[in-house]
């Protein structure tokens, strides 16, 4: 069991977002987490970010990337804790044949291969989103949380990069607004709506259509 | 493995421009400090700052009269040369699209405080006309241009929104004054806070303002008086905005201009000499202009004026200009994170902060007056002086900067937050504050040459000793044009690293 929630509340300032929440993720969950957007969804990925800090790799809806460095240096981020800070400055100033080595393989495998030394900042929206999952990746680790992490990809690369997500992590947890991919990939589903959970099963046998009344207009108080 | 990526040449870790331009400059500034002078020249460099560090704890508050006169007479140049600026840069701004009414407002501005009190020193004496007028003249350029560009940003809409027929004056005070009004006077505040710096060096040419009274306190090697008088200054300065009140100025600039200290007589036969006579090169003057000897002459002096004293002090200006804004950039680098959340909780930003405070607050020309006093003539104490001044003011803006970037939740921290997510994020931004600095710096370098660094002001200084007026002005147009050189060439590299092209607050 990595995390374990019991009638949790969640939320920000002003006012409470997520009501009597209980979840738990084991090792090896491929959970999807679905529902309409307002449903909370980002709000429980971050509540469980902020417990798995320190063994999660993250993909943030916003990339979070630095315009002004390359490709390389962007996913070379996600392993900065693992290098003495003069092997990084050193990287920094000269990238290292072996980080390029190291980086070269995934980028190439996600459609990136001629941008590894692109200013990040240059590249689409959709391409910044896939050097996002590259540094999470690059990070390692058992466990991945993303927020949307192909919502500006095309379907085509979004298969690409929930493959390699899938391949590189035992445990993985995603957001996604795509009901589809979500029951195409997760092993499970976290349905959203009105602030609570009002499904958590396992995606086998599950059909789109089973999801539907997720996106049905809430109470109106809620809104 | 190689890759189709790497036959085709992609793929290869590349530089951006903003990093080849930062390598050639450091590169330049290296090759320069091979032809600089650094030496240490003083015997005992460290007892003299032990003697100076003592000062500075057990600063002298009881010379309350000079202290007291320092500060009132500081004050009171730096109000009404600013006002006088603020007054003529709004009429001259609504000309400012006018090619003349420009270029007069750049060598205006191109020329130190210092250089202009020294020629309305020839001219006016020891009178507070000259401080005022030192400082107005080259403020009023600035202010026509930063009141010009920040009118011309009216919003259109506001304008066209106007009746048929409304007269420029009516729009100017119904729609484009109120609209830039905030900045105008956001700007003009900070105008005086520099004013006051301004003000206080004009004291090292002999008008009564704290420059005069540190000086004698250091060449009396008193310095728990001179500690005193720039803890004043600087509590006046963080204190600006307390007694600065909109509703009091009208006051102060009534008082003010009887505050100015003694008056001497000016003497007008002085003023027309020094316009018709003084100005003339010796060649020319009282010459017939129709002679070709007169001319020949006068090319034979052109030739020995450029050759021996404007090539050299280029080059030394250029050389101390160089090293002093690449010491500047590693100096901000260091700086910047003193003060931002990112890196030091309250206490340490504290600290940073009055360390900042201190350092942008004494004006350059002081800290370099200090630093010559601790070891002796050389360009060290300049490069020291300039660094440690411009750093804390681009450290500080940078700080600030700072604190709005919003990282990841999981992003790193300490030297690798640094390096890779805070530092790359404002590298634009600092080489942009970087290079408006740059034609500061060599303004300040210029007039350094006054404290006996061979600058273009050290020739200029000489000039004036000999009281030869004529080689001073030869000299001071040159280093308008190298100043004028400078910042067009910094405006084209700010264009061609697509660096953003308007702050006010680092642009003195």
């Amino acid at each position: 069991m990595l995390l374990q929630l019991v009638n949790q509340d969640f939320g920000y300032d002003r006012g409470l977002v997520l009501r009597d929440i209980s979840i738990s993720i084991h090792a090896g969950d491929r959970i999807a987490l679905v529902g309409e957007s307002g449903a909370g969804k980002s709000t429980l990925l971050t509540a469980i970010q902020a417990r798995l800090l320190e063994q999660a790799a993250l993909v943030p809806q916003n990339p979070g990337l630095v315009g002004t460095l390359s490709v390389f240096h962007n996913i070379y981020m996600g392993r900065l804790n693992r290098h003495s800070t003069w092997y990084n400055l050193l990287n920094l100033a000269w990238p290292q044949r072996r980080e390029i080595d190291a980086i070269r393989p995934l980028v190439e495998r996600i459609g990136l291969g001629e941008k590894l030394f692109e200013r990040a900042g240059e590249l689409s929206g959709g391409q910044q989103q896939r050097v996002g999952v590259c540094r999470a990746i690059h990070q390692g680790g058992d466990l991945v949380l993303g927020d949307e992490p192909v919502s500006a990809v095309d379907s085509h690369q979004a298969r690409t990069v929930l493959d390699v997500l899938h391949e590189h992590f035992e445990t993985v947890v995603l957001a996604m607004h795509d009901v589809d991919l979500a029951l195409s990939y997760a092993t499970r589903i976290v349905g959203l709506q009105n602030g609570g959970i009002a499904l958590d099963s396992p995606s086998a046998g599950l059909t789109a259509a089973d999801l539907d009344f997720l996106y049905k207009r809430g109470d109106e108080d809620h809104r | 493995m190689k890759t189709i990526a790497d036959a085709a040449g992609v793929g290869r870790p590349r530089y951006s421009a903003a990093v080849r331009v930062s390598t050639l400059f450091v590169a330049i500034a290296v090759f320069c400090l091979a032809f600089a002078d650094i030496a240490i020249t003083t015997l005992d460099p460290w007892s003299e700052m032990q003697r100076m560090l003592l000062g500075v704890v057990t600063p002298d508050f009881f010379a309350v009269e000079a202290i007291g006169t320092a500060v009132v007479q500081t004050i009171s140049f730096a109000l009404v040369g600013v006002a006088l600026a603020a007054f003529f840069g709004i009429i001259l701004a609504q000309f400012f699209h006018i090619g003349p009414v420009r270029w007069a407002c750049a060598i205006a501005r191109s020329i130190h405080e210092l250089f202009w009190a020294l020629i309305f020193l020839q001219m006016f004496g020891l009178s507070p006309l000259t401080g005022v007028l030192a400082i107005a003249i080259p403020y009023a350029g600035i202010c026509a241009k930063v009141y010009a560009e920040t009118l011309d940003e009216t919003p259109a809409a506001a304008l066209n929104a106007l009746p048929a027929g409304v007269s420029t004056i009516s729009a100017f005070f119904f729609v484009r004054l109120p609209d830039a009004w905030a900045h105008i006077k956001n700007y003009t505040l900070y105008r005086f806070e520099c004013g006051l710096r301004s003000s206080a060096v004009l004291g090292f040419v002999g008008l009564p303002t704290l420059g005069y009274y540190l000086q004698t306190a250091f060449s009396e090697g008193n310095y728990s008086e001179a500690a005193a008088q720039l803890i004043m200054f600087y509590v006046i300065i963080a204190s600006l905005r307390l007694w600065m009140k909109p509703k009091l100025v009208g006051l102060y600039l009534l008082v003010a201009p009887f505050l100015l200290g003694g008056a001497s007589q000016i003497r007008w036969d002085n003023v027309v000499r020094f316009v018709t006579e003084d100005i003339v090169p010796a060649p020319l003057r009282n010459a017939d202009l129709l002679d070709p000897q007169a001319w020949s002459a006068f090319g034979d002096w052109l030739m020995m004026m450029l050759g021996d004293q404007a090539l050299p002090g280029i080059v030394a200006t250029v050389v101390l200009t160089q090293i002093a804004l690449v010491a500047t950039a590693f100096l901000t680098l260091a700086f910047f994170p003193l003060i931002s959340t990112k890196f030091f909780g309250r206490f340490g930003r504290g600290v940073g902060h009055l360390f900042l405070v201190v350092m942008r607050s004494t004006p350059e020309f002081i800290l370099v007056y200090i630093f010559l006093q601790l070891w002796g003539p050389s360009m060290l104490p300049a490069i020291v002086a300039l660094a440690l001044h411009n750093g804390a003011i681009i450290g500080h803006l940078l700080g600030r900067y700072s604190d709005e970037i919003r990282l990841r939740p999981d992003s790193a921290s300490g030297f690798n937050l640094y390096a890779f997510e805070v530092v790359p994020r404002m590298y634009g931004q600092f080489l942009a504050y970087l290079f408006y600095r740059w034609e500061i710096i060599m303004r300040e370098t210029a007039i350094l040459g006054v404290l006996g660094i061979a600058t273009l002001g050290f020739y200029i200084d000489s000039a004036l000793a000999d009281i030869r007026l004529d080689r001073v002005m030869l000299l001071l147009l040159v280093t308008a044009l190298l100043n004028l050189g400078i910042d067009s060439l910094s405006r084209r590299i700010r264009a061609g690293l697509r660096l953003s092209t308007r702050i006010d607050s680092c642009r003195d």
